[in-house]
C-alpha cells in the first residue's frame, strides 16, 4: 500500500503563477478604478402647456442669473461665486426676518436661470453651491433637532426623521426654461 | 577567507515558490473586486469639473451614459460632439438611445434608471440645455451631472 501511495506524483504549480499573473495584467487594463461620482439633478416632468403664472411672490424666490461670460446676478446684483453658498443660506433660514428674503423656509425657492453661452463648468459650480448651501441648512436643522447631521442619518432607522428635514426645508430649485441672449 | 563563505560545495536549496500563485490570486480578486471593466471608448475628450457635493452613484447598471465634449481626434475639429455608446451622435438620437436602452432593462427598474452626463468642462450650457430638453421629453428624469470630488484645503 505504501508504495502504491508514493507512486501519485506531485503536482508541478509552478506555472500557476504564470496563468494568475497574465488573468492579473488583464484586469488591470481593462478595468478602472474610479466609482462615478456627480451632483443628482431630478429634472422636471415636461408638460404642453404653457407655464402657469407664478403665484410666488418674489420676496420668496432668489433669482440666481449666469450669463454668457460666467457672471452671477443673484436679485438684481452681482455677486462672487464664494458668496452665493451663503446668501442662499440666508435666504432659506431667513424666515421672514429680511423684508427682500424669504418668509419661511418652505415656501423658500431658489431659481436658476442661465444663458445657453454659460460654461458647463460654471453651471456645475452655481449648482454645486446651491446645493451646498441646502446641505448645510438641513445638516444644522437636523443637529439641532437630533444631535445628527442630515447626512448622516439612517435612511431605515430614522425615515421620521429624514422626512421631517426635508419638509421643513424642501428642495425648491427651479430652472428656468433655456433662453439664448448671449453668444453659443 | 570570508567568514561566511560556505566551504562545502552544498548546492543552494531551491526557493519554495509554491505560495507565489496565492500572492498572485489575492491581488487579483482585489483587483476584480474593487474596480469595474472599462466599456466604451471614448471619442470625446471630457475633463470633468469640479464639485464639493457629489454623491456615488449607486448601481452601473442602472445608468445611460451621455458624454458630451471636444473630439479626441483632430481631424473632427474643435466643436463639442456627443458621445452615446461607442459613436458620435446628434442631440436627434437621443430619445431613441434612451428609449432603446430602456427597452432592454426591467420594467420596474425603468423610473430608477440615471443618467450620468459626463461633458467637458470647457462646454456651453447651450448643448447641455438641449440634451436636458430631449431627457425630459422621453421622462427620462433622473439626471447626473458627473464631476469628480474636490477636495478642499
Amino acid at each position: 500500500m505504501a508504495s502504491r501511495r508514493r507512486d501519485i506524483p506531485e503536482i508541478n504549480a509552478g506555472s500557476m503563477a504564470d496563468i494568475a499573473f497574465l488573468l492579473l495584467v488583464f484586469f488591470l487594463v481593462t478595468t478602472t478604478m474610479d466609482i462615478p461620482t456627480g451632483l443628482q439633478v431630478a429634472l422636471p416632468p415636461i408638460s404642453e402647456e404653457p407655464p402657469e403664472d407664478s403665484k410666488q411672490k418674489k420676496r420668496e424666490v432668489l433669482e440666481v442669473l449666469v450669463n454668457a461670460a460666467d457672471q452671477l446676478l443673484v436679485e438684481g446684483s452681482p455677486l462672487t461665486i464664494d458668496k452665493l453658498q451663503q446668501k442662499t443660506v440666508d435666504h432659506l433660514t431667513n424666515e421672514g426676518k429680511d423684508p427682500t428674503l424669504s418668509t419661511t423656509s418652505t415656501t423658500a425657492i431658489v431659481s436658476l436661470k442661465n444663458d445657453r453661452g454659460t460654461s458647463y463648468d460654471m453651471y456645475v459650480q452655481v449648482y454645486n453651491e446651491l446645493t451646498a448651501a441646502y446641505n448645510r441648512v438641513r445638516d444644522d436643522y437636523s443637529m439641532q433637532q437630533y444631535g445628527k447631521k442630515y447626512t448622516e442619518l439612517d435612511p431605515q432607522r430614522d425615515k421620521d426623521k429624514i422626512k421631517e428635514v426635508k419638509k421643513k426645508y424642501p428642495r425648491k430649485l427651479s430652472e428656468a426654461e433655456p433662453v439664448s441672449i448671449g453668444a453659443q | 577567507m570570508s567568514k561566511f563563505k560556505k566551504d562545502g560545495g552544498r548546492p543552494t536549496p531551491a526557493i519554495n515558490t509554491s505560495a507565489l500563485p496565492d500572492i498572485v490570486f489575492m491581488l487579483l480578486f482585489f483587483f476584480m473586486v474593487a474596480t469595474k471593466m472599462r466599456d466604451k471608448e471614448m471619442k470625446v475628450q471630457t475633463q470633468l469639473p469640479q464639485a464639493t457635493e457629489v454623491e456615488k452613484l449607486e448601481k452601473k447598471s442602472r445608468l445611460h451614459y451621455i458624454f458630451v465634449g471636444p473630439p479626441l481626434n483632430e481631424s473632427f475639429g474643435t466643436t463639442p460632439r456627443i458621445q452615446l455608446d461607442d459613436a458620435f451622435a446628434t442631440i436627434d438620437d437621443i430619445q431613441q438611445y434612451i428609449t432603446l436602452k430602456n427597452n432592454e432593462k426591467d420594467e420596474k427598474e425603468i423610473p430608477f434608471m440615471t443618467t450620468s452626463l459626463k461633458a467637458d468642462k470647457t462646454v456651453k450650457m447651450g448643448i447641455v440645455t438641449d440634451i436636458k430638453q430631449e431627457l425630459r421629453k422621453v421622462n427620462a428624469l433622473k439626471l447626473s451631472y458627473t464631476a469628480s470630488k474636490e477636495v478642499k484645503d
